[in-house]
């Protein structure tokens, strides 16, 4: 059964390589560009998933805080700090490209458009949420201090998206929908479309195999501490 | 809700296969002990085996990292409020508002835990600890063996079926010493009574007894 | 336990507070003192006529943020250094304990506002357009910001690194209540030129700060709910 399982998890693991290399491949090459933004436009292929993958990944590491204060797993806690440092890790990502798109489009790295003002606080929620777990020595007592504060986070993070876009003197410069079109329609272009939606996938695979990597470690080395002890 | 006056003749104490550990230090290993009203438990061990660890984890301040502790009054187990209001404690790590007198130190406590905290009630409080000449003093002005004496009162003001001993007899002259046998005498006639010490003479007082860290 | 019995002893704990506050003056002097000394400095540096609306609000109310981060800290962290959190654990209800020191440190706010928002209008020279607006504004924001940093002010307390964290800790926390008290200050202190302005770059004007008041009031509300579910956690491990 176990056996089985790692053989699957060895083959999805390849298969999320060739995954990804088609759909960079094909952001280049076989998805076209849009009409107003041009070569620019390929972007969304990485950096909108990026984004997606690092929300993902806050979402998850609260899931497993709210657990570990019910359950107090060890594991529990270990989890959401991986994920929130995966989050953290795609969310800069995020960031810099969206940071290096805005230059070329619009003509300045950072001009405090509402989402970017989001992506903002994030990274210095999670920042914030990493200067803490390196503050307390006792582990238990760390994991429950992250968790209240990575769920106490999380909570004003909705209130902010609503707060946000009504900070004043900016309207938001992000492209929607239309912009995305080859065409004058409003719909994305189709294989424009398929691409984006194959690296959502791809991204989110990444996500998942990194962060269940990271735990299979930290279980081989949790156990390999315990052996020698007892 | 539990009534400290009446209920104290069906308390009960277990502990219930108990490890601490933090992070990788092991502090405590698989302590199992049953203790009940009308008897004293002792916890003895050398300096660093853990003794005030486990006292702490019997009064609820620390999680065990396995096994549990269990509060039963009649046989049914207590909510984290009642084991609140069933505990006394007397412990080297509790400390009292240095910038407050003894009577409004006193007085806090007995509010914050619904008594009413008459100047009347206080005061006969802090006699019966030898206090009363210094009542009015901030507690920061205090000795040590004073303030000692002032965690005996702070224990004792709700009459509490489980009263936690930890190193009950420490910074006291002979007189303070004598007082705290003569309440340790008085409250194991009614109330479960945990000691943590290295006094031999402490030692003995036990009905049972947790050799911690041999 | 009956909430008489919970509010009695809220109540006991912020007394004692303010009675510990009283004889030491550890919180109070300090935040005053810095919300003085920031507000001097600007107002020396800086051409009190100079300043717009929305600059002169921002500046108010980073003062009050980083009073409150000199401060607000204290009653938690002072009951961990001075080790009388034991004895607070051993008799207190958690829920207790919590809104005591909220109650605690709504007071200490509001009377480092009732100093430095009259201090500011007279220094900065400024006349408020809605007087009634810009005082509803300091109320509510200082109740966001006191109900927001209580809670990171208990975690802050448990952990080993106690004041360097507090103000990165809570500063995301605060930002949507920080915003809005912000925009409703600009608001007051711009008045009618303001909304016309408003209709164009969707600044708010005194009827579009009715909204902000109300977040204001809803992410305070939110704050003190979801800080009660989680206080246990930080309190009690």
């Amino acid at each position: 059964m176990c056996a089985r399982m790692s053989r699957l998890f060895a083959a999805l693991k390849w298969l999320l390589g060739v995954w990804m290399t088609v759909v960079i491949v094909a952001a280049f090459f076989y998805a076209p560009a849009a009409q107003n933004l041009g070569q620019m436009s390929r972007i969304i292929y990485f950096h909108i998933p990026a984004a997606w993958v690092s929300v993902l990944a806050f979402a998850v590491c609260t899931a497993y805080s709210v657990r570990y204060l019910g359950n107090r797993r060890t594991q529990d806690d270990a989890a959401a700090s991986f994920s929130a440092e995966l989050g953290l890790l795609f969310c800069v990502i995020a960031t810099v490209s969206g940071s290096i798109f805005a230059k070329a489009t619009w003509g300045s790295y950072w001009n405090w458009d509402p989402r970017e003002t989001s992506i903002f606080v994030l990274l210095l929620i999670y920042g914030a949420y990493f200067a803490l777990r390196s503050s307390v020595d006792d582990p238990a007592r760390r994991g429950s201090l992250a968790a209240v504060y990575g769920v106490l986070a999380f909570i004003t993070v909705p209130l902010l998206v609503f707060v946000a876009p009504r900070i004043p003197a900016v309207q938001s410069l992000h492209p929607d929908g239309p912009i995305l079109a080859t065409g004058g329609g409003l719909d994305m272009d189709r294989r424009m479309m398929t691409v984006f939606i194959s690296s959502l996938i791809g991204f989110t695979g990444l996500y998942g195999w990194v962060f269940s990597l990271r735990l299979r470690t930290w279980r081989f080395i949790t156990a390999l501490a315990n052996r020698q002890e007892g | 809700m539990l009534d400290p006056l009446t209920g104290q003749g069906g308390f009960e104490l277990i502990v219930d296969s108990v490890s601490k550990s933090y992070g990788a230090r092991r502090v405590l290993r698989d302590v199992t002990a049953r203790a009940g009203a009308g008897q004293v438990l002792v916890i003895a061990g050398p300096n660093g085996s853990g003794k005030s660890t486990l006292i702490k984890i019997v009064a609820r301040l620390i999680r065990p990292t396995n096994g549990r502790v269990l509060w039963k009054l009649d046989g049914r187990a207590l909510t984290a409020a009642d084991v609140r209001r069933a505990i006394g404690m007397v412990s080297p790590d509790l400390t009292f508002y240095d910038e407050l007198s003894a009577i409004e130190n006193l007085r806090f406590f007995a509010q914050v835990r619904g008594l009413s905290a008459t100047p009347e009630f206080v005061k006969s409080l802090l006699d019966r600890f030898g206090l009363r000449g210094r009542s009015g003093d901030l507690v920061g002005a205090y000795s040590s063996g004073m303030k000692q004496r002032l965690k005996f009162a702070f224990a004792l003001m709700h009459n509490p079926p489980l009263l936690l001993l930890d190193e009950p007899t420490a910074n006291l002259d002979e007189r303070g010493i004598a007082l705290v046998y003569d309440t340790i005498a008085q409250a194991r006639l009614c109330k479960c009574v945990v000691i943590a010490t290295n006094e031999p003479e402490e030692v003995r007082l036990g009905d049972v007894i947790i050799q911690l860290g041999a | 336990m009956s909430s008489s019995n919970w509010a009695r002893e809220a109540l006991a704990v912020l007394a004692k507070d303010i009675r510990s506050e009283y004889r030491t003056r550890y919180a109070f002097s300090a935040v005053l003192l810095f919300a003085v000394t920031a507000l001097a400095v600007v107002s020396f540096s800086v051409s009190p006529y100079s300043l717009d609306a929305d600059v002169q609000a921002a500046f108010l109310w980073i003062v009050l943020f980083f009073s409150a981060m000199t401060g607000l800290s204290r009653s938690f962290v002072r009951e961990e250094e001075s080790r009388t959190a034991m004895s607070l654990r051993l008799t207190t209800a958690p829920e207790a304990v919590y809104m005591g020191k909220l109650l605690f440190n709504i007071a200490l706010q509001a009377a480092v506002a009732a100093v430095v928002v009259p201090l500011f209008l007279v220094l900065m020279d400024i006349a408020p357009t809605h007087p009634g607006l810009l005082a509803w504004a300091t109320i509510l924001g200082t109740l966001a910001l006191a109900s927001s940093s209580t809670i990171i002010a208990a975690i802050v307390s448990r952990a080993n690194a106690k004041g360097a964290i507090f103000a990165v800790l809570a500063f995301p926390v605060t930002l949507p209540g920080l915003s809005s008290a912000i925009r409703a200050t600009t608001a007051a202190l711009r008045g009618e030129a303001g909304s016309g302005l408003g209709l164009v770059a969707g600044v708010a004007g005194p009827a579009g700060a009715a909204g902000d008041l109300r977040s204001l009031a809803a992410y305070t509300v939110l704050m003190i709910a979801s800080s009660l579910l989680l206080f246990d956690f930080v309190w009690d491990d």
